[in-house]
């Protein structure tokens, strides 16, 4: 998992970046949806989406490689998809005098299509979106308050965390601390937990200093810029394509 | 490093529509009533608290932890949050990870967020919760028994995420694989990684129980006194809360290998994917690297999980013990 979290975003100003985010996470999501409610026969369906995900990137400044680099993180599913038709029932097919069952691989083709189709508009979303934009377009959304805060607070402390838990990592490696087995958990463990306590009095300290410039409960909107119809038209079009492709797989 | 938790953080598409729809409907009620909830247990203050659990686990997650050689897991942070923060919140919390991981890192599908919520923060974080209420009351009333329990609630509510996601493969199936064998396999290789999250969580606890018990929300209802008595909790305990916890475990997940899925193959076969059910399959490539594969006949791999739910229960129980211990040793001689 180490390294599967970076920040995703891509510093731009291409036509995606400047959408309003909350239009960005409904269309994101729309997309989704009718990318998994697409039946798995219709492999037209799945190539239109892909050029859509495809143009999307393009048009966010995802480089090739990048790309690549950044797909990976659904590599430990499609690992697990390779197996389906191995040990999956049904007709058999010969290949390469391997059994394979033809029902397997159908669902092994499900899985990878999907699965790399939903993260791509994951990635385009990613790389399209400041983190505090993504906060504020769920606010927008009228996702509670309490849950826009914490996801606030979240980012917040999560760099700092991070980085924490790394120099504590390298002081330990540095003396000679290589768990390979369960039993030498023990310093990772106890560390999490100085360390967690350790963050939480960090965020004692600042949430002193909060309530002592002002703080009510929730943060002062700073100038944003409403979604506009075109924003919410054009997220909108890449739900509504991938819907309408699922639809139409459907009825034919 | 092989990845573990190929069931968790699912992509688009890795459950049927009618099931991720129907956990979607679940969790989004779950999520809304812990929301309430957490309004008891969130005091103004608590919401940083929260924002910085949420961060924390969300770190956690990066981090991984050895199961065996060359295989390793990370912590889920449920039963974590939980204890920490109450049920409600940490369900909240678990949860907020679950979808900015999602949304922001492409880190399980977002049509798949019904069930990855309802896995690995509604099931861990209530289940933990309700395993470590449990278990406390099994344990004697000291620190160590509030550690030995975090550590059992912890390793439980693993194993209840894979309980729970081999059932939704029961009703959402994409692929034409035995329940038996998802199930097996799942709950096989989450026994493992229980024991490494049983182990981390309760340490974890129990460095936070030391430094700043008031910050634990599952000990509010103990006085200072308790939980500064450190004393280590006695071996026989141990054995007996070990053996009632195999003996729980051996019966819950025996009753899913062998007695259920009579009823559940009946519900199966009225929605009508049983038929592509086979036989026991014998190599189940999948799992082969991970744990208890190709299992061929139902007693054997009861025998196996049984086996695996004592171990469980030792290894947690033998490892708190010797933490605490080991603590205790620690303690300056008088002068």
């Amino acid at each position: 998992m180490a390294g599967a979290h970076q920040h995703l975003l891509l510093p731009g100003t291409s036509p995606i970046h400047r959408l309003a985010p909350e239009a960005k996470i409904v269309g994101a999501f729309l997309f989704a949806v009718g990318v998994s409610i697409t039946p798995r026969t219709a492999v037209w369906a799945f190539a239109l989406n892909a050029v859509v995900v495809a143009l999307a990137m393009r048009i966010t400044g995802y480089r090739v490689r990048q790309a690549v680099v950044r797909f990976a993180a659904v590599l430990p599913f499609v690992g697990f998809a390779l197996f389906i038709p191995l040990i999956a029932g049904g007709d058999q097919t010969q290949v390469l005098g391997i059994g394979l069952s033809i029902e397997g691989l159908w669902a092994s083709w499900n899985v990878i299509a999907k699965a790399t189709l939903g993260t791509g508009a994951s990635l385009v979303l990613a790389g399209s979106t400041p983190i505090p934009d993504v906060v504020r377009g769920l606010g927008r959304l009228r996702v509670p308050t309490v849950i826009v805060s914490i996801v606030a607070f979240m980012f917040r402390y999560l760099d700092l965390i991070v980085e924490e838990m790394a120099r504590v990592r390298v002081a330990m490696t540095a003396r000679g601390h290589d768990p390979r087995w369960l039993w030498q958990a023990k310093p990772i463990a106890t560390s999490a937990g100085a360390m967690f306590v350790r963050s939480y009095e960090r965020g004692e300290r600042v949430h002193g200093a909060m309530l002592a410039r002002g703080f009510t409960g929730t943060m002062p909107q700073m100038d944003h810029r409403a979604a506009t119809l075109s924003d919410w038209l054009l997220s909108a079009a890449a739900g509504a394509i991938s819907l309408s492709l699922a639809t139409l797989a459907l009825l034919t | 490093m092989l990845r573990l938790f190929f069931a968790l953080h699912a992509p688009d598409g890795f459950l049927s529509t009618p099931v991720a729809i129907a956990t979607a409907a679940i969790s989004f009620a779950v999520v809304g009533f812990a929301l309430r909830q957490s309004g008891r247990e969130l005091k103004d203050k608590q919401i940083p608290l929260a924002g910085i659990a949420a961060a924390f686990i969300f770190a956690a997650q990066m981090f991984n932890f050895p199961v065996a050689a060359g295989t390793t897991g990370h912590l889920l942070g449920g039963a974590l949050a939980a204890i920490l923060l109450g049920p409600a919140t940490g369900a909240l919390v678990v949860t907020i990870v679950v979808v900015v991981q999602s949304l922001l890192f492409a880190d399980g599908g977002l049509s798949a967020l019904g069930y990855n919520i309802l896995n690995m923060a509604i099931v861990t974080a209530f289940g933990g919760y309700a395993v470590f209420l449990l278990a406390r009351k099994l344990m004697p009333n000291n620190a160590g028994g509030i550690i030995g329990a975090a550590g059992l609630a912890a390793a439980a509510s693993v194993v209840l995420s894979a309980m729970a996601f081999s059932v939704e493969w029961l009703f959402g199936a994409t692929a034409p694989i035995d329940f038996d064998n998802v199930f097996t396999a799942m709950v096989g290789v989450h026994l493992l990684i229980g024991i490494g999250e049983g182990c981390i969580t309760a340490l974890a606890i129990g460095a936070v129980v030391a430094s700043r018990p008031d910050l634990v929300h599952g000990i509010a209802d103990l006085d200072r006194e308790i939980v500064a008595d450190r004393s280590p909790v006695p071996m026989r305990t141990f054995v007996i809360g070990g053996i009632l916890a195999s003996i729980v475990m051996a019966t819950v997940v025996s009753q899913f290998a062998v007695d259920s899925p009579d009823g559940l193959e009946t519900v199966a076969e009225e929605t009508g994917f049983a038929d592509q059910a086979e036989e026991h399959l014998l190599d189940s490539g999948v799992f082969a690297d991970y744990a208890v594969s190709g299992v061929a006949n139902e007693s054997a791999s009861l025998a196996i999980a049984g086996f695996s739910g004592t171990a469980i229960a030792m290894t947690v129980g033998y490892g708190l013990f010797f933490a605490v211990g080991e603590r205790r040793r620690r303690k300056p001689a008088p002068a």
